[in-house]
């Protein structure tokens, strides 16, 4: 019988297999931010151990950096401390380091594509969920936790049990305003989040293949909101054309795109399990609630909880509904917004400040919100401004930040007070997520631009 | 780290599914650079309500967490894992968890454990009926005991045995050091480096 892609590349990764153990899988690269890496650090230095392979990793500063004063000191001293140690860190055990102000600062998942240290086939990990954007390119990439960055900086492997294959095939073709985004909220909302737990999921179907590299990404991004660690997608000539040219593309390109060009499923691999999604019928899609499962498309109305059949789910939505101050039956398109959140590793790279700028081209903003656009990278925000979108936000009345993850996790000054409703192109609308009481409806770009003109959730077709 | 083959402790009920690690511990509590003071932030946004169930006496002591379905979903950050445990907690037990935090329980010693919902229903029940019922997890046996009751949880041998023996991973891993050197040897040449830096 033939394998899955991701059986495919775990294979090529075994270190070791013994019976009753855990694989041991080599990492082909590890990308570290200033947040989940202090006390994997610690370690090494407490064990006398060092990082076995420097040259496969890479730093970047996201989580917690200002978007505003840059070429200032950071005025949390909580956060510069964390900042700081980052920087030390890197500097005594000799790793790269892309630090504020630096070209290639940003979001660890948008600077690892753009530098192309992003390649098909590989292992990928991050004290980050997110880390499963980079399986957009046939790379097997996963999050992890601080004791495995520490493993992964000692060893340059990790000992993983082999997860579980699901396929989501997705066919036919998205209709106009319609997004990568809006596919992987429908997944999310039919799967629910925990639909992947235990499983890698690869994207599959025609809707899939028309995809750009940046809007796979998109999809990609959200397996761990399915519950899956790791989703991905087999290369192709999309992928290919992205990575050439870029800083760490192959210097054999043609022998690399010979390798790439095997990483794919066998026709006669079988998966664990198989979910079918038409693109046809996709619409702009939102959520509601407070977990990224909560969704709908843009058209319908709040759900009731007595209409829930399902017990846990009712109570979920019961105490959604509350927190997210809706009422039952109310149109989704008559929520207002006070802000609207454009960027973070899901959405915030130039594809998506594109497609949000040409909606906002020569028009403004509504008056009753305000609009932050934070691109995901130091050379996103560079790209764009060469273009002239940084001027077409700015006339639109919203604000042009410099990179970092930003009000995606609240975890800088970006952030919503208590009981403020976002329209938010990142990833997680838990409670508190965005700011303590803060309210987060999860949309796509497109939406996030339509939404900002009429300060209600709209879609570009409502303008 | 902390060997781990029995516990006994009191419960503490938490009747949420879906309790995501931006519940367990709010983003901006995660700037320390430590592994310790974490407590803090547990459960920080529910915590300001009189009625949350760690604000009640009767279940201030509890070092058995019972929680709703897929607990732990969202980030990976394992500082929720240090928030339960520097609070106190040993174990946690629920129908379902998110993959990442499960991982990251089980290599720092916080025993995640999952039963099915009828039974974490039950469970629910009786501590709320009883709050100083006592439960003894015991890994040796993969058992989970209260009242008359005694539970099999499922947890495989290898994980059982790093846990019973409070063995770090990565000392394991450094043993099969040889295994890794001729991994290398043979790893592509196309495969990408970070280092030197091209630009």
């Amino acid at each position: 019988m033939g394998k899955t892609l991701a059986e495919k590349i775990w294979a090529e990764h075994v270190v070791r297999a013994a019976q009753g153990e855990p694989d041991l899988i080599y990492i082909d690269l590890h990308l570290i931010h200033e947040v989940t890496s202090p006390q994997a650090f610690d370690g090494l230095r407490l064990a006398g151990r060092t990082v076995r392979r420097p040259d496969l990793t890479i730093a970047t500063e996201d989580h917690n950096v200002p978007t505003l004063n840059i070429d200032k000191p950071i005025a949390d001293p909580v956060s510069k401390l964390q900042v700081d140690t980052l920087r030390a860190n890197c500097a005594e055990f000799g790793l790269r380091i892309h630090s504020l102000g630096d070209k290639d600062q940003g979001v660890v998942h948008v600077v690892g594509p753009q530098l192309g240290v992003t390649q098909p086939g590989m292992t990928i990990v991050c004290g980050d969920s997110h880390t499963s954007t980079h399986g957009a390119f046939g790379a097997l990439a996963f999050g992890i936790g601080t004791s495995e960055v520490e493993h992964v900086l000692a060893t340059q492997t990790l000992p993983l049990q082999r997860p579980k294959t699901m396929a989501i095939n997705v066919e036919g073709s998205l209709k106009p305003g319609v997004t990568s985004k809006d596919i992987i909220l429908a997944i999310i909302a039919k799967i629910g989040t925990g639909g992947g737990q235990g499983y890698v999921i690869e994207y599959r179907g025609s809707a899939i293949r028309a995809l750009s590299m940046e809007s796979r990404m998109t999809v990609c991004n959200m397996s761990i909101e399915a519950g899956a660690r790791a989703g991905l997608i087999a290369p192709d000539k999309t992928t290919f054309d992205y990575i050439k040219g870029k800083p760490h593309a192959p210097e054999d390109f043609d022998a690399a795109v010979g390798y790439w060009s095997t990483l794919f499923t066998d026709s006669d691999a079988k998966f664990d399990v198989e979910v079918n999604l038409n693109a046809d019928e996709l619409e702009p899609f939102v959520t509601w609630g407070t977990n990224p499962g909560q969704g709908l498309p843009l058209n319908s109305v709040v759900p009731n909880p007595a209409d829930i059949a399902d017990t846990e789910q009712r109570t979920a939505a019961e105490r959604a509904l509350v927190y997210m101050g809706l009422e039952a039956g109310m149109p989704l398109k008559k929520i207002a917004i006070d802000t609207v959140f454009l960027g973070s590793c899901t959405n915030g790279r130039i594809e998506d400040l594109r497609a949000a700028a040409e909606v906002l081209k020569g028009k403004k903003i509504a008056s009753t919100l305000r609009m932050l656009v934070v691109p995901g990278s130091a050379r996103v925000r560079l790209e764009a401004e060469a273009e002239g979108l940084d001027k077409v936000f700015l006339d639109a009345g919203a604000e042009w930040r410099n990179a970092g993850c930003s009000m995606c996790l609240g975890m800088n000054p970006d952030q919503l007070a208590v009981g403020e409703r976002s329209a938010s192109t990142s990833n997680r609308n838990f409670e508190g997520r965005q700011g303590k009481g803060g309210r987060t409806h999860l949309v796509s770009p497109l939406v996030a631009a339509a939404t900002a003109l009429r300060g209600t959730l709209s879609s570009p077709a409502d303008l | 780290m902390e060997k781990f083959i029995k516990h006994t402790g009191t419960g503490v009920p938490l009747r949420r599914s879906n309790v995501d690690t931006d519940q367990i511990i709010p983003a901006v509590y995660l700037k320390r650079v430590t592994r310790s003071g974490f407590e803090d932030g547990l459960f920080a946004a529910w915590r300001n309500d009189p009625e949350f169930v760690l604000n009640k006496d009767a279940f201030k002591k509890g070092t058995v967490l019972i929680a709703g379905a897929d607990f732990g979903t969202g980030s990976s950050r394992e500082h929720a894992v240090w928030a339960l445990q520097n609070y106190g907690f040993r174990v946690v037990i629920s129908s379902r968890f998110a993959d990442i935090f499960r991982g990251n329980s089980l290599k720092g010693g916080l025993l995640t454990i999952i039963l099915d919902q009828d039974e974490v229903e039950l469970m629910w029940a009786a501590v709320e009926a009883d709050p100083s019922t006592s439960i003894t997890v015991d890994l040796e046996t993969r058992t989970v005991a209260y009242g008359s009751k005694s539970l099999p949880f499922e947890i495989d041998d290898y994980t059982r045995w790093r846990l019973m023996e409070g063995l770090d991973d990565i000392g394991l891993t450094l043993k099969q050091t040889d295994s890794i050197d001729s991994f290398e040897k043979n790893r592509p040449d196309y495969k990408p480096t970070t280092l030197p830096i091209r630009s």
